[in-house]
């Protein structure tokens, strides 16, 4: 048996592996899946020595705790949070060398939502369709992380950031969404295109990393009946029979039949991750490149 | 052929058509000029009456050609036929006969007689929405979905068949199990079904 393996101690509330997930599959209902926040996925892997691409763990809110079975690096970043090993505080958002049986422990997020935890070499769990990225949505990739879970690790390729602070964005206290309107802007009134880009809404304790959804005012619909099912895409604002728009995430189904009112801005989706329930949510319209 | 090409995002574009017929006929299209090399695009979705292209560098440049574009009226033939074995025993045969306004067992006939095809996917990885019944036959979802449909369900919503891929909660009516295996990401390719492919239901055993 090899000894390049992480032991999960503590799984926490939902910790999954991720990595870029799986696009290129969705015309056979295959969503994409992948880390929510790309850029500290990408930032982490970097701070340990390993391709951005590279499967790492993520976690919700109360973090998660692991014990490899070799010597590691890893590196915490995305949520803020305390970082133990073996009890004693040790620094976020930089490499941390962690001998062989210690506990690394991810904390509770100070601000944020997801943690990303990277190991040397990575986790090395069998792809699916050329990802790790476990799929909330298909039930592709992985299992959540559950207590005692055994995780395979991969070879180094690169020696370790040397670096003592990584430049990491904070958690957003408001989402600022910049969106475009559209595909289906005409099955709303013009009273409900008013109130979804000058009304403030809030993150809703509902979200997932299917869609991030929302509370607030409703949007009314000006066309009655049903859409027929059409391909969604990542950062879609989807508006359901509530009237709440919903944001697509990395794990949203490929087709869907609400209307699709805005699309959010590609740049504008890492902080999405990042906001907690209750933080404000504002949509800016702007123009089509 | 009439399209609608719609923005999506500064990736994208959705084009609409009139038909499931055109929809599939423009998917044909798209992906000839994506194996040609004279479409470059992340992903090429098709869905009941549009074809969403998402990762598209120059969006609005495609969006143009595409409003200028004459497409051929069908589809070229899939080249092979999958033939899925049968039994229709499923819970909800009454009530689609009742639907139907057939006796029981004409609906396993009139199903089994169907060459269908699968206008796209979704819902699932491998779950395919097959064509091909005459409009008539529509039956709407169940009242009260189902918390579990097994897998290799043979199941109507709509205008649609499809088949479970594995257990999930569904409001479609059961009218058959089979035992292929539509979803399996050890194999290649993993999807047993995907746009496209040409659809038959063969009786096995009792009916």
């Amino acid at each position: 048996m090899t000894d390049r393996a992480l032991v999960v101690v503590r799984a926490g509330a939902l910790t999954t592996v991720q990595d870029r997930g799986r696009p290129g599959h969705a015309h056979l209902g295959v969503p994409r899946s992948g880390a929510l926040d790309g850029p500290a996925a990408a930032l982490v892997n970097r701070l340990v020595g390993n391709p951005p691409e590279t499967a790492v763990l993520e976690t919700t809110l109360n973090g998660c705790a692991v014990r490899p079975r070799s010597t590691v690096t890893m590196a915490v970043g995305g949520a803020p949070c305390p970082v133990t090993v073996d009890g004693r505080p040790v620094a976020w958002g930089t490499p941390v060398r962690v001998p062989a049986g210690s506990v690394l422990d991810v904390g509770s997020a100070v601000s944020g939502v997801r943690s990303y935890l990277a190991v040397t070499g990575g986790v090395a769990v069998e792809p699916v369709l050329g990802s790790r990225s476990t799929d909330l949505l298909s039930g592709l990739g992985p299992p959540p992380l559950t207590d005692g879970t055994v995780l395979p690790l991969g070879h180094p390729v690169g020696p370790h950031a040397r670096v003592d602070v990584a430049p990491h964005p904070a958690p957003p206290a408001e989402l600022v969404l910049h969106v475009t309107l559209g595909p289906r802007d005409d099955w709303f009134t013009r009273e409900a295109i008013r109130t979804f880009t000058s009304r403030p809404y809030r993150v809703s304790a509902a979200s997932n990393r299917i869609g991030l959804r929302t509370e607030g005012p409703a949007l009314e619909r000006a066309l009655p009946g049903e859409l027929p099912s059409e391909g969604m895409v990542l950062g879609a604002v989807q508006v359901p029979p509530d009237g709440r728009p919903v944001i697509f995430l990395a794990d949203h189904p490929t087709t869907g039949g609400y209307p699709v009112i805005a699309v959010v801005r590609t740049l504008d989706l890492p902080p999405t991750a990042q906001a907690a329930p209750g933080t404000p949510v504002r949509f800016i319209p702007v123009r089509r490149r | 052929m009439s399209m609608r090409v719609l923005p999506v995002g500064d990736r994208a574009l959705l084009v609409e058509v009139a038909s499931g017929d055109e929809a599939q006929a423009l998917h044909a299209e798209l992906l000839r000029r994506r194996a040609e090399g004279s479409l470059t695009v992340g992903e090429i979705v098709p869905a009941a009456r549009t074809v969403l292209l998402d990762g598209l560098a120059d969006p609005a440049r495609l969006a143009s050609e595409l409003t200028a574009t004459e497409l051929p009226p069908a589809p070229p033939r899939a080249r092979e036929v999958i033939d899925l074995p049968v039994r229709y025993d499923g819970p909800d045969l009454a009530d689609v006969a009742a639907h139907w306004g057939v006796p029981e067992q004409e609906v396993a006939r009139i199903h089994a007689a169907t060459e269908f095809r699968v206008a796209f996917c979704g819902f699932a990885p491998g779950f395919g929405y097959l064509t091909g019944l005459p409009e008539r036959y529509d039956v709407p979802r169940r009242a009260t979905p189902r918390t579990a449909v097994p897998d290799g369900a043979v199941a109507l919503a709509g205008r649609y068949t499809g088949v479970y891929p594995r257990s999930s909660p569904g409001g479609w009516q059961l009218i058959g199990t089979t035992d292929a295996v539509l979803w399996d990401h050890a194999r290649v390719p993993a999807a047993l079904l995907s746009p496209g492919t040409r659809v038959r239901f063969v009786p096995v055993g009792h009916s």
